[in-house]
């Protein structure tokens, strides 16, 4: 231990027993003062300290407002057409909860103040009052209302099924990364199956290239085109996204905090969520005017020791720009068997055309 | 029920002889084990909850100073922490296994030994019988085995620190796959184990108070105590009670698939797992099915630790103000719909797990629903001091503070409710900020009042009244600068459980404010050792109770003797004639219970 440690637990005993002795002779020099005079004195001054509390309290809400708005998200604005309406319940939520805890609050902190014990004062014998109670159970179910309409008619807005046409992307958490699968040119993603994953192998996914006698599996030929990535998502501006989203190992969490949503990725149970982003990562780079800016990809969901540094990263792009990038994604079929890239061209033409007709199976199976 | 009834008489018939042959020969039939180890006095139990309660507070504060040290300055070097936690700190840095075991740790403790069997055990234990007017529970035997298997408990839970894979890591809400895989984290190994053993002896423990609790309401109040007589403390331990015998169970039952799956093979929890480079045979199970029995015993535990404060908070506030309780009906009526509602929401915490939206709705309504008896509770306590004469003393300063939070706390879970918010703010700080407030620190507040309010019932002296308004005022001051700003990082989407952030773009701005937040931490955490210290310096040399009734309070407690022995009342017990709340009624200041209506009394 160093000498800092040392003197720092030496000054924190010495402050209690400065505390504690104060304390102590105060509880004599009240004992003779008689219990009624230091009960006076001590009223005073916590009835006075109260209306300071409200007072100070309310300026530094005020103050810490100031302070500290320009860290949030807000300023920004959404990145998202569907986070607007986050942002909006949240003001409307602000205003009337605000509004009632000033009320409150003030209501409280004024009446200890103002009702402090005086001499002469009469308690006011107010046992119930049928007309008050029934104001108050009235008015805030009225808000009430008005906040769970608004909000249901947004959730379900941002929970309705994703429009056709949306660009649509897998993605799988395992501990602690993120990976990424978008379908191909046939627009459908393989099957996969959780046994088959084998990561010497490039198989993250365990799409199901070859038939396997013991497992049961047959080659799913929609797989041969299917493109994986780790950690960075390329979406495009303006176009929906649709997450398909999956764990491998434990409950992890897509926490997308600049579109204003996040989603659960849980192991065996692939759920959804869709968006559609406003700003490319370069423009945001102007709004926010911070050169380092990124969409990134934060875990919410405690998954372990390395919850904290799993991180993903999302590119938001133009179509072009997604376009060129598409094109150089070699499919994750090559990468697992290098020997089959020659000879791609055909089979995998063939393979798509015959595979369409299972399309729609695949999807609803990775879509249940 | 019949058996148990007739069985509570009896005991009830008994004790009068016992107490009456202990006031006049001393205590030399009691030998220090059974007075003040294996008592079954209740007003001995529920000092045991308590100090044991302390215990843990003190324990799980400390956990919560580390990892805010850790939050605070992840940079810095603290040899001191090397040569308390060894391997966890090397170098005199938390490591992330160790910050997460410490955050997983101060959650269940907290939330479970500390504002659960702490609060509700101690008060529960020690106000039922006092303010029904019963010679003791309903079972003295079945209340100590309460406390003796949350001792057994704590052990076990206290022992999982030291074991070489340490405690587990997972989150206090333990979910699968991360708290039912070794592969997963090593605190899910052994650790996990202990946290499920103790976790199991804990529900026993509650089960074993709950009944009794409920039982002592229902069939032992005192001659003239109907039910709408109780004081609102009573109520409140009796909704408490329900909640607890209703959903503990069910957490019960999340526990042992939760084992069975770790250690019998079984797929109530697991499916599709490939970890550690291997795929785990396990399929068909859902790891969202153990978030659902979790969530139904979790969310009633909230209320489970915030209506006893609630109780407790209506009785002082009213005795402090020389005012009745304003609307003592829907006071009990506004708790009765929080105890119904309590079990209709626990879904509210699964918004983001793939849970249907069409059933999110239905739960985002009853959630909201849960501020209206809420608001009515605010405002009746508003109207009960309006007009008073109020006294500040330290108990009732800290029940001022409880509703202060519980505005504040409660305002904050509209928002958090509402699954269209929830969506963005699920998981993030602004939820931290939320519930330490509400639940947290409110109930801490609620229990400090009680203590305060009830300490010289119980030993007869006083607490130091400086020490008491200082400890008031720092916690009170430090709880907002703590939580307060934390809503700010919430909005800006900052995750809790993460060990650090500096490799986040988003969240390395809260750096100045997580360093403040810590420091605030620090200090109101050293306050509470003073408060402790106040306790126990207190009992032995505190200002001595020279009067029956110190605080002109009408409940039942006030007319036993200042140091009442097991029995509580020397005599007969008394007779009840009026409810607990006639302050300031026709001039007079106030009129226990025990006063018979008179001729000339106006009606209310």
């Amino acid at each position: 231990m160093t000498t800092t440690t040392y003197l720092i637990i030496a000054a924190a005993v010495l402050v209690f027993i400065v505390i504690f002795q104060i304390s102590k002779a105060s509880e004599y020099v009240s004992v003779l003062k008689g219990e009624e005079t230091s009960r006076k004195q001590n009223n005073r001054i916590n009835g006075f300290m109260l209306l300071g509390f409200m007072i100070v309290g309310f300026i530094a809400v005020y103050y810490c407002n100031k302070l500290l708005y320009k860290t949030t998200l807000f300023p920004q604005g959404s990145a998202s057409v569907e986070g607007e309406d986050f942002d909006e319940m949240f003001m409307i939520t602000t205003a009337v909860t605000g509004l009632v805890f000033v009320l409150t609050q003030f209501l409280l902190f004024f009446f200890a103040w103002k009702y402090q014990e005086k001499e002469g004062r009469k308690a006011f014998y107010f046992p119930h009052n049928n007309k008050l109670e029934l104001i108050w159970t009235v008015v805030p179910a009225i808000f009430l209302t008005v906040l769970v309409v608004f909000g249901l008619r947004s959730w379900f807005r941002i929970t309705s099924d994703a429009p056709k046409g949306a660009l649509e992307v897998e993605i799988v958490g395992k501990q602690f990364g993120w990976m990424m699968r978008y379908p191909g040119k046939d627009k459908i993603f393989g099957k996969t199956y959780f046994r088959v994953i084998s990561d010497e192998n490039s198989n993250p996914f365990g799409q199901i290239f070859q038939d396997d006698e013991t497992l049961k599996l047959k080659a799913d030929p929609t797989n041969f085109d299917d493109v994986v990535t780790t950690q960075t998502m390329y979406i495009v501006k303006g176009r929906p996204v649709k997450l398909i989203i999956g764990s491998r190992d434990v409950i992890h969490d897509v926490g997308l905090n600049h579109f204003r949503l996040k989603m659960d990725a849980v192991p065996g149970i692939p759920t959804t969520l869709w968006f559609t982003p406003k700003y490319t990562t370069k423009e945001m780079k102007e709004r926010t005017g911070n050169p380092n800016f990124v969409y990134e990809i934060a875990c919410d969901q405690m998954c372990g020791n390395g919850h904290y540094s799993m991180k993903g990263i999302i590119e938001v792009v133009t179509q072009e720009e997604f376009d060129v990038w598409m094109a150089k994604q070699k499919p994750n079929y090559y990468t697992a068997f290098p020997d089959k890239e020659p000879g791609v061209v055909k089979p995998a033409a063939a393979d798509s055309t015959a595979a369409a007709t299972a399309a729609e199976k695949t999807t609803v199976a990775i879509n249940k | 029920m019949s058996n148990e009834t007739s069985h509570v008489h009896s005991s009830t018939v008994s004790v009068p002889h016992e107490t009456h042959h202990e006031v006049h020969h001393g205590h030399h039939h009691e030998t220090f084990l059974t007075k003040y180890v294996f008592s079954q006095d209740h007003k001995t139990i529920a000092k045991q909850f308590l100090i044991t309660g302390m215990f843990w507070a003190l324990l799980g504060g400390l956990f919560s100073v580390i990892f805010r040290l850790q939050l605070g300055f992840p940079d810095a070097k603290f040899p001191w922490m090397e040569a308390l936690l060894g391997e966890w700190a090397k170098g005199g840095q938390l490591q992330a296994e160790a910050y997460y075991a410490l955050v997983t740790m101060h959650g269940t403790v907290l939330v479970f030994f500390v504002l659960t069997a702490g609060l509700s055990g101690t008060f529960s234990n020690f106000l039922i019988p006092l303010q029904v007017g019963a010679r003791d529970m309903a079972s003295p035997f079945m209340n100590m085995l309460s406390y003796w298997f949350f001792f057994v408990a704590s052990i076990v839970m206290l022992s999982s620190l030291f074991v070489q894979t340490g405690p587990f890591s997972g989150g206090w809400t333990a979910y699968p796959p991360l708290s039912a895989l070794g592969e997963a984290s090593p605190g899910s190994k052994v650790g996990m184990d202990l946290w499920l053993v103790s976790m199991a002896l804990f529900v026993v423990s509650s089960l074993l108070g709950g009944l009794n609790y409920i039982a002592t309401v229902l069939n032992m109040r005192t001659k003239g105590m109907s039910m709408t007589r109780l004081p609102l403390t009573i109520w409140a331990f009796f909704f408490t009670a329900v909640l607890g015998v209703l959903s503990f169970p069910v957490l019960f039952s999340g526990f042992i698939l939760l084992i069975f799956d770790r250690h019998f093979g079984t797929s109530f929890y697991l499916s599709d797992i490939y970890i550690n480079g291997q795929a785990l045979p396990n399929e068909g199970g859902s790891a969202i099915l153990y978030q659902h029995l979790f969530w139904f015993l979790g969310h009633p535990e909230v209320y489970i630790i915030l209506l006893p404060a609630m109780g407790m908070a209506s009785e002082i506030l009213s005795v402090n103000s020389r005012k009745p309780i304003f609307g003592y009906m829907a006071m009990i009526g506004s708790l009765f719909a929080i105890t119904i509602l309590a079990f209709l929401v626990w879904a509210h915490h699964m918004f983001v797990t793939g849970l249907n939206p069409f059933l999110g709705a239905f739960f985002v309504l009853l959630t909201l629903l849960i501020a209206v008896p809420s608001a009515i509770k605010v405002f009746n306590w508003l109207t009960t001091i309006w007009r008073g004469n109020i006294r500040f003393t330290p108990a009732m300063l800290f029940a001022l503070g409880f509703v202060s939070l519980f505005i504040s706390g409660g305002l904050t879970g509209i928002f958090l409710g509402n699954s269209a918010l929830d969506i963005q703010l699920h998981d993030t700080y602004f939820v931290i900020a939320h519930f330490h407030i509400v639940m947290g620190v409110a109930s801490m507040f609620g229990m400090f009042a009680g203590i305060y309010h009830w300490y010289p019932k119980m030993y007869g002296r006083y607490l130091n009244n400086t020490l008491g308004y200082i400890h008031f005022w720092v916690t009170m001051v430090g709880a907002y600068l703590i939580f307060w700003p934390m809503h700010y990082e919430g909005l800006a989407g900052m995750p809790r459980r993460y060990y650090k952030y500096d490799i986040w773009e988003s969240f390395k701005q809260f750096g100045e404010l997580n360093k403040f937040i810590s420091v605030v931490a620090i200090i109101v955490f050293l306050i509470q050792i003073l408060f402790i210290f106040n306790f126990f310096y207190s009992i032995w040399k505190g200002r001595k109770v020279t009067t029956q009734n110190p605080w002109g309070a009408n409940t039942l407690e006030w007319t036993t003797p200042i140091n009442p022995g097991h029995g509580n009342w020397d005599g007969e017990i008394p007779e009840v004639h009026r409810w607990a709340y006639d302050y300031g009624k026709d001039g007079q200041d106030h009129i226990a219970q025990t006063v018979p209506v008179s001729a000339n009394e106006s009606k209310h």
